[in-house]
């Protein structure tokens, strides 16, 4: 009796040391979220000032307008540019790395894993590798600081392709069977059949590659050479850099930035570590 | 086709073409669009590299001064380049345990946790929806800031701790403080999420088993159940994570270049490529030669690594 409420409490105690530990690291994880958006509606004096406080003084909502207002910073521009990249890229790759893995999942083909292993062999080059001689084809083809050159280069992933084929090959075999059955060829069963019934997999992948693309930085800094094809990380970064920006603007517009993509993530993230946990990435 | 009953030979073209009998040309047309651009994007680039990398190429991609391997031999006694893969190295010595172990720690907490489950794993993959130019403008701008002001200075304030310039400072390397933590921040997460998969799939028999067996709850469970049965996931993360590093460009350009250029030290491979083949001198001949070295160092070490610890083999037993 007197082992067992020992124990008792011992397991307790566990539990409350566990829960203040998470509760702490998770006030530390937010943290720099917390100083994203206290610095954005700040002035630029409390931002610098030496008395650090936990609130600003005032709060200056219209910070947002002033970025918006202000002509030397091309940052309305870079937030289309961002858009229009992230929803382009996201979509291109979708509909290439889809068809693909279907078509290495359940095209039977005496080749297929041959071809398999020649695109997943490029997972074992780092993309970022490549980007000397990508720069250098991509401005062979003068396409330097055009949306094309941003997009296109971007579109032929194969860790989404990977992840499509895995999950094709667990697709279930009787629901392709009835539209063979209905006369349907493999092009009209994979619309028909096999996309509607993957939409999971799809968000998934789908929210990763929005992700990337909007994070993006090395390639859209090497190719968006003129401020008309800056995206907001290009944008946010050369503010960083430069010694004209007003902080309070930067951290607004930092903060701006980020809205999209905590929209997305919130709204998809169940998918997400579905999509990562079915990946095989770990098996 | 040989083997096609003569019946379906009968078939018109059409029907031969748009028939799920050709298998072949169906392969081709699902698997085909994305093969070509992958050819074109990546094989191409690479190919190009190796042969940029054997000529003088200053500024063009359609160089004529064959330098055979000279690019190379500049390239490995140049200290600029041998001191980044060091930067690289001492980089990856605090990121991977680093990360290895708080991702590891974070699943199993969040994984053992009943309540609120879903919302501790989502504050601490939040920040993977972060970029590191964001992230890195945080922590340059307000965190880890100059003398005058700053988080981190205001907390050493509060404890009698000195001001410290945490990113110009070399001698310690504070600037290794505001580099690791970054990256810390914002991969956690995403590592903690293929920990809690792992964790998962562990089964509860086992546990059982162990209880039976008389193994306390807590260590003595962790090291001989746990642990092992995550291998798999460690191996795969450590992989990951080694060769995430070893692409490290994103914080390193955002936190420590300024106005007035990169400073000297703390250049990881990547950052040194930018500079060499874009930078002023646009050596593009140089830079692929790096670029080309630097993926042979990245297929050894994941090759190496993945033979040594048995990548893709199912659990042992």
């Amino acid at each position: 009796m007197r082992d067992h409420s020992r124990d008792d409490a011992r397991v307790r105690a566990g539990r409350a040391l566990r829960l203040s530990l998470l509760i702490a690291l998770a006030l530390l994880f937010l943290i720099p979220f917390y100083l994203l958006v206290r610095n954005g509606l700040s002035s630029e004096s409390d931002i610098t000032s030496p008395e650090w406080t936990f609130f600003p003084s005032t709060m200056r909502w219209g910070n947002i307008e002033e970025l918006f207002d202000d002509t030397s910073v091309p940052f309305a521009r870079s937030l289309l540019n961002s858009s229009l990249i992230a929803v382009a890229t996201t979509l291109g790759t979708l509909l290439l790395a889809s068809l693909a893995g279907y078509g290495l999942a359940r095209i039977p083909y005496r080749h297929a894993n041959k071809v398999f292993y020649a695109i997943l062999g490029t997972l074992m080059v780092p993309a970022s590798v490549t980007f000397v001689p990508t720069f250098v084809l991509v401005s062979s083809l003068g396409w330097v600081s055009t949306l094309r050159g941003l997009i296109v280069p971007t579109l032929f992933s194969a860790f989404a392709c990977f992840i499509f084929r895995q999950y094709f090959l667990g697709f279930p075999r009787e629901l392709e069977d009835a539209a063979r059955v209905d006369g349907l060829g493999y092009w009209r069963t994979y619309w028909r059949v096999v996309v509607p019934n993957s939409r999971p997999v799809f968000a998934a992948v789908g929210t990763i590659v929005f992700i990337g693309a909007w994070n993006s930085f090395l390639w859209p800094l090497v190719i968006g050479q003129d401020r008309d094809a800056w995206t907001v990380q290009v944008a946010l970064s050369s503010f960083t850099t430069s010694q004209v920006i007003r902080l309070h603007e930067l951290f607004i517009a930092a903060a701006v930035s980020i809205v999209p993509l905590l929209v997305v993530f919130l709204f998809f993230q169940r998918w997400i570590v579905a999509g990562v946990e079915r990946s095989g990435i770990d098996d | 086709m040989t083997t096609t009953a003569p019946r379906e030979q009968k078939a018109t073209g059409r029907r031969k073409l748009w028939g799920h009998q050709n298998r072949t040309l169906w392969f081709w047309v699902f698997v085909g669009p994305f093969l070509l651009g992958l050819g074109v994007f990546t094989y191409i680039p690479l190919g190009w590299s190796v042969y940029l990398s054997f000529f003088d190429a200053h500024n063009t991609v359609t160089p004529d001064d064959f330098v055979g391997l000279g690019n190379y031999t500049d390239m490995l006694r140049n200290e600029a380049f041998t001191d980044s893969l060091w930067t690289f190295l001492v980089f990856s010595l605090f990121i991977v345990p680093a990360t290895y172990a708080l991702s590891l720690a974070l699943a199993l907490m969040v994984h053992r946790q009943r309540r609120a489950q879903a919302f501790f794993r989502s504050v601490f993959f939040l920040p993977a929806a972060c970029s590191y130019v964001v992230a890195a403008l945080i922590w340059k701008m307000s965190i880890f800031n100059g003398v005058r002001f700053g988080l981190a200075n205001t907390v050493l304030g509060w404890f009698g701790g000195d001001q410290i310039a945490w990113l110009s400072t070399t001698d310690p390397p504070w600037y290794w403080a505001v580099i690791v933590t970054v990256r810390l921040w914002l991969q956690a997460g995403f590592y903690m999420v293929l920990f809690l998969a792992g964790l998962q799939r562990i089964s509860p028999t086992l546990y059982e088993a162990a209880a039976v067996d008389g193994a306390r709850p807590g260590w003595q469970v962790f090291r001989h159940i746990t642990f092992p049965q995550l291998r798999a996931t460690s191996v795969a993360v450590v992989l990951l994570l080694v060769i995430n590093a070893f692409q490290a460009f994103d914080e390193f350009y955002n936190l420590l270049s300024d106005s007035r250029g990169y400073p000297p030290y703390a250049r990881p491979p990547l950052v040194y490529l930018y500079y060499t083949a874009l930078g002023q001198g646009q050596n593009l001949g140089l830079g692929s030669a790096g670029a080309v070295l630097l993926a042979l160092i990245i297929a050894v070490v994941t090759v190496g690594q993945a033979k040594w610890f048995g990548l893709g083999r199912k659990e042992a037993e």
